[in-house]
């Protein structure tokens, strides 16, 4: 056992696979904005987000996280109320009350409410000391997790909000649910979706439309449908081996929405085809199960509860913007990590690694 | 350290790797998705990415030129630019329009109009939302080419009809297909396209129209042509010569000014159709561009009916033309005594009603009267007499056989075929019994006989030609005209066309119409106007004028060119619409004269069917 954390255990395994993503992305947004004058160069500043995450990330695998999870209910304040205030003055882009002015630039404090839900969660879970969780402990989670998830909804940034809830859903799993409470919570969660068709008439417009291009996409030629239509288009006629860098129509003209940022995967399918497609599919599956790999050889379960915590929100992000971008799931803006670009974004992933950093640095140390 | 970091290190393994497991699961899954858009249904994306990016833009074009006998040019096209509104991004529509009213005068009402009107063709295809664009408009288009996107140009080719109104009816006009034409072309018309609508413009629409060109080019998202990657030349249409004669054309035309009827000149021996004039008339330029609402409205809706062809759509009463009729009858079947003498005292009393002939009231009848002074004189008295031995089937045989109420196959949409009536025809349509009395109108070419000025031309063409009846054509090589024989025995013709030859040179009803040195017949008629209804259309002013005819041509025997003349309201057959017939007849022969001296003095003679613009004489209309 030793004293303190030291440089040969940090994972640089993880920090290989998440270069090599970053590298794709950076890549992917080059081809993407270079033919259009006003965002060419946008891989030079996605770089610099790059940059300054990882100085973040080098950061927080500094301090201990059993520190940081002391202050659990510090932070989980300090986030309730940016999203109070967000809510109160934050201004508006792109339909949504997500950003907040700092110092010259634009932080969405969501993205801040995702690292603090992990230690929230991470720090409930770990004081479980029973096998299975109770139903006291589920409704606590459940409340803990809500409150954000409202208050996120209300911004209204539904992608978001939604990616709090993996947290909640893999941490119960982890620390045991009794199948019964399992059951009820599928049920409950099957209910919603018809509550919430019900209650589509107090969706913001932009929602109701994005839930009804998704339902009858033929309908809509140039809103959402249009884009989930132009995606998909990309993504197939991208073929087995890609239209090659560069040279993919969908993306070079413009076809495709944000096609360097929410709808990457569209860009990248069209120009590398299958086989890029499924590239960048395995470094993800390689990034999560590597995040597996670093619960399991936590110390502790608080520990555990950390990494599974980022594993969770990591996955929930790939799966649902791949899943977006053949058209299989509603665009809710939901980026793809590491390659999407954003500079909160990029933060927060490069934040949530140095947390997992955290965690398996301090493996051996007492 | 506080209480809950009592280390708890009890890793759950087992719920960690089973999470490894739906990792990969769900990995898997998401792969599936993308190989079955990306191999499974590539195909079907390969497309639509393709038509995404790759727009066709149609190079119009430009239609068959229509050049005279001589090869002057009557009709060609002139390239001039369209305005285009591409309509996929309405936003940037909807913002531009305070701009293009002010640069463009469009209002914002009609813009929206023309986009509500085009809302189910696809997106894609841009609206036209200015033909016939000014200097300063396409000057507007690209100084505004950064700000106003939604703007593009495109050349078209308008058709110039270097005649202006002349020949109108003949050559028709061209417009925008229909959404009738557009279904029943089978794809071969898109929206827009231009084609012939009426006249020779619709009959050799095949031949005039050419095949458009595309250009394809890639587009960004906006529809905005990023560049071009290829071209398919458009092929011009094929030009058509017509068997028209510009100069006679001219002379129809000039002779009929200010007047209200139709002239049709045609080789007696070919049936090419030399001149073709129905007056009133329209100016085919106005249609090149896009005719407004209101002038179409105006040209349908006009009591003079300027759209109707005269030449084969004025179904009229032949009056005295149809003596010939009468009088080759007569002949023919020997029913009636060739040797037939009447007493005209200026009328004569049929079945108890009182018939008049045209000299009623103008002091004595026409007296003692045969044959060849009936056809001179027109004496409707000695043709009442015919008519009645006749009989109406014998009328009616030889009506039909010498081309009346049927067409004549000009090469012509829209030919009416006129009605010779009869007993049958009586029972079938008007369910009654023919009148005996009727035949007596008849006879004299009133009552329920109608004819067009293209079948008298045609019939007195082929009487005096010894009963060959022409197909009437105004395609220089129409392809083997039709010749209907009926055979009439050489002394019939001679009778008939002496008769003809007096009228113009016996002193007889178109003595007025002589010429020097030529052989000049005819046959005049001044018909009622029938029916209130006509009368009513035609206004009040005319009401009780009759219509003046004049078939008239030259030679005698086995003519070469016949005149048709019609002069609604004209009264007087002989002294109005003869001296017509005759300054066509001229002009005729005043060139064929000059030709044969030019052809004397000169060896070799000059290279006919070199195109010649007629710009200069004509003084062409620019639209």
């Amino acid at each position: 056992m030793r004293e303190g954390p030291r440089i040969q255990d940090f994972d640089w395994t993880l920090m290989a696979i998440v270069c090599a993503i970053t590298g794709v992305g950076v890549l992917e947004i080059y081809s993407s904005t270079h033919a259009s004058a006003p965002m060419a160069g946008l891989q030079w500043r996605q770089l610099m987000w790059v940059g300054l995450g990882i100085a973040g990330m080098f950061i927080i695998s500094r301090i201990d996280y059993h520190t940081l999870l002391d202050q659990a209910p510090v932070f989980y304040m300090v986030g309730v109320a940016s999203l109070l205030l967000v809510l109160a003055i934050g201004h508006s882009k792109f339909g949504a009350k997500r950003w907040v002015g700092i110092g010259g630039f634009n932080l969405q404090v969501s993205e801040l409410m995702k690292l603090i839900i992990i230690i929230v969660l991470a720090r409930y879970f770990s004081e479980v000391r029973t096998d299975r969780l109770t139903l006291t402990d589920l409704l606590k989670v459940a409340v803990m997790t809500l409150i954000p998830v409202g208050l996120i909804l209300k911004q209204p940034d539904l992608g978001t909000a939604m990616v709090l809830v993996p947290v909640a859903v893999v941490g119960a799993f982890l620390a045991g649910i009794d199948w019964k409470h399992a059951l009820v919570g599928v049920v409950l969660l099957g209910l919603l979706i018809p509550l919430g068709w019900n209650m589509r008439r107090h969706l913001k417009p932009y929602q109701q439309q994005r839930l009804q291009t998704f339902l009858h996409p033929e309908e809509d030629q140039r809103g959402a449908g249009y884009q989930i239509l132009q995606s998909e288009i990309a993504v197939g006629s991208g073929g087995f081996w890609g239209k090659g860098f560069g040279k993919g129509s969908q993306n070079q003209l413009g076809f495709v929405p944000v096609r360097y940022s929410d709808f990457i995967l569209a860009a990248l399918a069209e120009e590398q085809g299958f086989i890029g497609v499924c590239v960048v599919l395995l470094l993800y599956l390689g990034l999560i199960l590597r995040l597996v790999d670093n619960a399991q050889k936590a110390k502790d379960r608080a520990g555990v509860y950390v990494v599974m915590g980022v594993t969770a929100i990591l996955g929930f992000h790939v799966l649902v913007n791949a899943a977006m971008v053949i058209g299989y799931v509603p665009v809710t803006g939901i980026p793809l990590p590491l390659m999407s670009y954003g500079g909160s974004a990029t933060a927060f992933v490069f934040l949530a690694l140095g947390l997992v950093m955290n965690v398996r640095m301090r493996r051996f140390v007492n | 350290m506080a209480p809950w970091t009592v280390n708890d290190q009890r890793i759950p393994q087992g719920r960690l790797a089973l999470i490894s497991y739906l990792s990969v699961i769900l990995v898997l899954l998401l792969m599936v998705g993308f190989w079955k858009l990306q191999v499974v249904q590539s195909g079907h994306f390969v497309d639509l990415a393709e038509r995404n990016r790759v727009r066709s833009i149609p190079i119009i074009a430009p239609r068959g030129p229509m050049l005279d006998r001589e090869g002057r040019i009557l009709v060609d096209s002139y390239p001039s630019f369209s305005i285009l509104l591409l309509r996929e991004d309405m936003k940037a529509v909807e913002k531009s329009l305070p701009q293009i009213e002010e640069g463009l005068g469009i209002g914002r009402n009609d813009v929206m109009d023309q986009l509500d009107a085009a809302r189910n063709e696809p997106k894609f295809q841009p609206i036209v939302i200015k033909p016939a664009a000014s200097v300063a408009d396409i000057a507007f288009v690209e100084s505004h080419r950064a700000d106003l996107p939604v703007l593009e140009l495109m050349m078209v080719q308008r058709r110039r009809y270097q005649l202006g109104d002349m020949l109108a009816n003949g050559i028709g006009y061209v417009g925008e297909v229909s959404a009738h034409e557009l279904e029943r072309s089978d794809g071969h018309y898109r929206p827009g396209d231009i084609v012939g609508k009426a006249g020779l413009e619709k009959q050799y629409n095949d031949v005039l129209e050419g095949t458009d060109g595309m250009r394809r080019v890639v587009v960004n998202s906006v529809g905005k042509v990023m560049r071009t990657l290829d071209n398919v030349e458009a092929v011009p249409g094929k030009p058509i010569q017509l068997t028209i004669d510009y100069d006679l054309q001219v002379a129809a035309e000039t002779a009929m000014a200010g007047k209200e009827g139709s002239v049709v000149a045609m080789d007696a021996r070919t049936g090419e159709v030399l001149a073709m004039v129905s007056r009133p008339t329209f100016d085919p330029n106005d249609f090149a561009v896009r005719i407004q609402q209101s002038q179409w409205d105006k040209l349908n809706n006009d009591p003079e009916t300027p759209l109707l062809n005269r030449a084969i759509q004025a179904q009229l009463a032949p009056g005295s033309v149809f003596k010939i009729v009468m009088a080759t009858a007569m002949l023919e079947t020997k029913a009636v005594p060739e040797t037939l003498t009447e007493y005209c005292p200026g009328y004569a009393t049929f079945y108890g009603r009182m018939f008049k002939c045209h000299v009623y009231g103008k002091g004595a009848g026409h007296g003692e009267v045969d044959f060849h002074k009936a056809i001179v004189q027109s004496c409707d008295v000695y043709f009442y007499n015919v008519g009645k031995l006749l009989g109406i089937d014998r009328i009616s045989k030889y009506a039909t056989g010498l081309g009346l109420g049927r067409r004549t196959g000009i090469d012509l949409p829209s030919e009416e075929s006129g009605l010779v009536p009869s007993e049958e025809w009586a029972e079938r349509v008007l369910h009654r019994k023919w009148y005996a009395g009727e035949t007596i109108s008849v006879s004299v070419g009133q009552g329920a006989v109608t004819t067009t000025p293209i079948q008298l031309a045609r019939m007195i063409a082929g009487v005096a030609s010894g009963g060959a009846f022409v197909q009437p054509h105004l395609l220089k090589n129409f392809p083997n005209p039709r010749v209907d024989h009926f055979d009439l025995s050489d002394a019939t013709v001679e009778k008939v066309t002496q008769g003809m030859y007096g009228v113009v040179n016996e002193g007889g009803t178109a003595a007025g119409a002589r010429l020097q040195n030529i052989e000049f017949c005819g046959k005049s008629g001044s018909a009622q106007v029938i029916g209130y209804d006509v009368r009513n259309r035609l206004g009040k002013q005319r009401e009780f004028k009759d219509n003046a005819w004049f078939v008239g041509y030259a030679p005698r025997r086995n003519p070469e060119v016949v005149v048709a003349v019609l002069v609604q309201g004209g009264e007087h057959g002989g002294a109005v619409a003869g001296p017509i017939a005759r300054d066509v007849v001229k002009t005729y022969y005043d060139k064929k004269n000059a030709r044969s001296q030019e052809q004397a003095s000169n060896e070799s003679p000059a290279q006919p069917g070199v195109p010649r613009p007629i710009a200069a004489t004509v003084g062409g209309q620019h639209p």
